[in-house]
């Protein structure tokens, strides 16, 4: 196992590239969650304020 | 004809669209993932180290798969772009811009790892090589696109304009590439490779090819996931995007 | 519209922008002491070895001029911008494309001309060879009007906004790119004794063609900006 992780005295060059790889992809799966969890949240705000509107007319 | 160009607005409207990526998106991610997982077990445990630069090639199961990448979406995006101004898509605009910022991350996989696996190989973290600065102008053209998208009020004025931009910069990455490729010529002999001068081996190639295969299908689901959010976001006002919300609201 | 019609609505763009840049003269010479700027720089950033100086001279006086050219792209479209005279152009009946020419050509004279004319004196001041400066005002003359050709198109893409300095220069420099190091390897290889004709050509060719789509796509960009 540790052989496996040494790669041969390169260990710190490939996992480090790896490690970039995941993270770069971890955000770029998060991102998109995140702001379509925020469009939804915002919209739904915005229907709610409109109710209060309808309900109580000035 | 005409069943395709029905076919092709009902897939087109943004709810239709919705509906469809959300059901493929898990889908997507989730075959990414296994084939992903599959070519990096082959990569990196079951190919023997090379010959020539041991253990440090396996930096080329990420590193050429994210660079065929970076190429293959912002072809993808440049045929979007197209399609947005000529046709002016609502969904083609959405997609061209939701390229960018994935394209954007690949790219810069590209460069990190092309960075650290030179260090050992070449001895260096950079050079001027006609690869890596075209890679550097994709990476440029990447941020501008979205830099441009972001910097104009109007979402649809904002996605004809970026688009545009794509349509300019895709013309532009051939020149680049070339004309770095003329330049270092002038200035020294090409001295770096990055396979040596054997053929791939084919117990390398399987995991390649699959990494590859697992980007595509991750840039896919990537990209539904992200068309997905801007297009809730661009149809705020409509009335599915409201039922979506009332949805979503009651589940949690 | 007839022909005529249209190129006597060049001719007046023309005499107008001409005669605005006129009024503020004092603007036109910006560019150039821009450019001076810095190529002083250099000198005191690197040490006055003149050999050292005259090995580099080109590449920098070029990025000098790219430079000053980029901080002068913004002037092409924004007062117009501001007093709306750049939508009576949009909505004109004569072809936008050749109207955006001619503002186009009038920034190159104004802008570009005088940092052309500085250029020996840029030269002069970093030790460039004499044998090389005929060189480097021919890559000049040809990569000017190409860098303004180009810096239109992204203008036109950034017109609306308040400050678009630095996202136009990220917009920008991409396309310039080619141009940069066809112009400065031509001086190179004409420094090293090498045919330098080549990049010229291709800069040559590169120019014709510009010449042709770029005030196309400038006019496309501009109708998607003001809409």
């Amino acid at each position: 196992m540790s052989e496996f992780l040494a790669m041969g005295g390169y260990g710190a060059y490939v996992w480090s590239s790896y490690a970039i790889f995941a993270v770069v992809l971890a955000i770029d799966y998060i991102a998109p969650r995140l702001h379509r969890r925020r469009v939804l949240a915002e919209l739904r705000g915005r229907i709610k304020r409109q109710q209060k509107r309808t309900e109580t007319p000035t | 004809m005409n069943t395709l160009t029905l076919w092709f607005h009902k897939i087109g409207s943004p709810p239709t669209f919705y509906r469809l990526a959300g059901r493929f998106t898990p889908w997507l991610f989730a075959l990414a993932a296994l084939t992903g997982l599959v070519g990096l077990y082959g990569g990196l445990v079951l190919a023997p180290a090379d010959y020539q630069q041991s253990d440090a090639y396996r930096i080329i199961f990420i590193h050429v798969p994210s660079a065929w990448m970076s190429l293959f979406i912002y072809f993808v995006m440049a045929v979007n772009a197209f399609i947005a101004l000529v046709w002016r898509i609502k969904l083609s605009e959405t997609l061209a811009m939701c390229c960018a910022p994935i394209g954007a991350a690949f790219t810069a996989i590209t460069l990190a790892t092309g960075s650290i696996w030179g260090k050992p190989m070449w001895g260096t973290w950079w050079t001027w090589d006609a690869r890596l600065t075209s890679e550097l102008v994709l990476l440029f053209l990447y941020v501008g696109v979205i830099g441009l998208y972001h910097a104009i009020e109007d979402r649809r004025q904002a996605a004809r304009a970026a688009s545009f931009l794509a349509l300019v910069g895709i013309v532009n990455v051939p020149i680049v590439h070339f004309s770095v490729k003329w330049w270092n010529t002038l200035h020294q002999g090409s001295t770096v490779r990055l396979l040596g001068p054997s053929a791939i081996d084919a117990s390398m190639l399987w995991p390649l090819l699959l990494m590859a295969l697992a980007t595509k299908l991750w840039f896919l689901g990537s990209l539904f996931a992200r068309a997905r959010a801007s297009l809730l976001e661009l149809e705020a006002g409509k009335d599915w995007a409201r039922e979506e919300a009332l949805r979503t609201g009651a589940a949690p | 519209m007839t022909t005529a019609s249209a190129s006597r609505a060049c001719a007046a763009l023309l005499r107008r922008d001409l005669l605005l840049t006129w009024r503020r003269r004092g603007d036109a010479l910006s560019p150039v002491l821009f450019a001076i700027m810095i190529v002083m720089l250099f000198p005191l950033a690197l040490g006055p070895e003149p050999n050292q100086l005259a090995r580099i001279a080109a590449g920098i006086v070029f990025v000098a001029m790219l430079l000053a050219g980029l901080l002068a792209l913004d002037t092409l479209f924004r007062a117009d911008y501001d007093d709306g005279a750049l939508e009576q152009l949009v909505l004109s009946p004569h072809p936008l494309a050749m109207l955006l020419g001619c503002k186009i050509l009038v920034h190159w004279l104004t802008t570009a001309l005088p940092l052309l004319v500085a250029a020996p004196l840029l030269a002069e001041m970093l030790h460039l060879p004499r044998q090389v400066l005929p060189v480097l005002l021919g890559a000049l003359a040809l990569a000017t009007p190409l860098l303004s050709l180009l810096g239109a198109v992204c203008v036109a893409l950034t017109v609306g906004m308040r400050r678009s300095g630095m996202l136009l220069a990220l917009l920008v420099l991409p396309l310039y790119v080619p141009v940069l190091i066809f112009a400065a390897g031509a001086c190179d290889a004409a420094q090293a004794g090498l045919p330098f004709t080549a990049p010229l050509l291709w800069l040559g060719a590169a120019l014709a063609m510009a010449l042709v789509l770029a005030p196309m796509a400038c006019a496309a960009a501009l109708r998607i900006s003001i809409s």
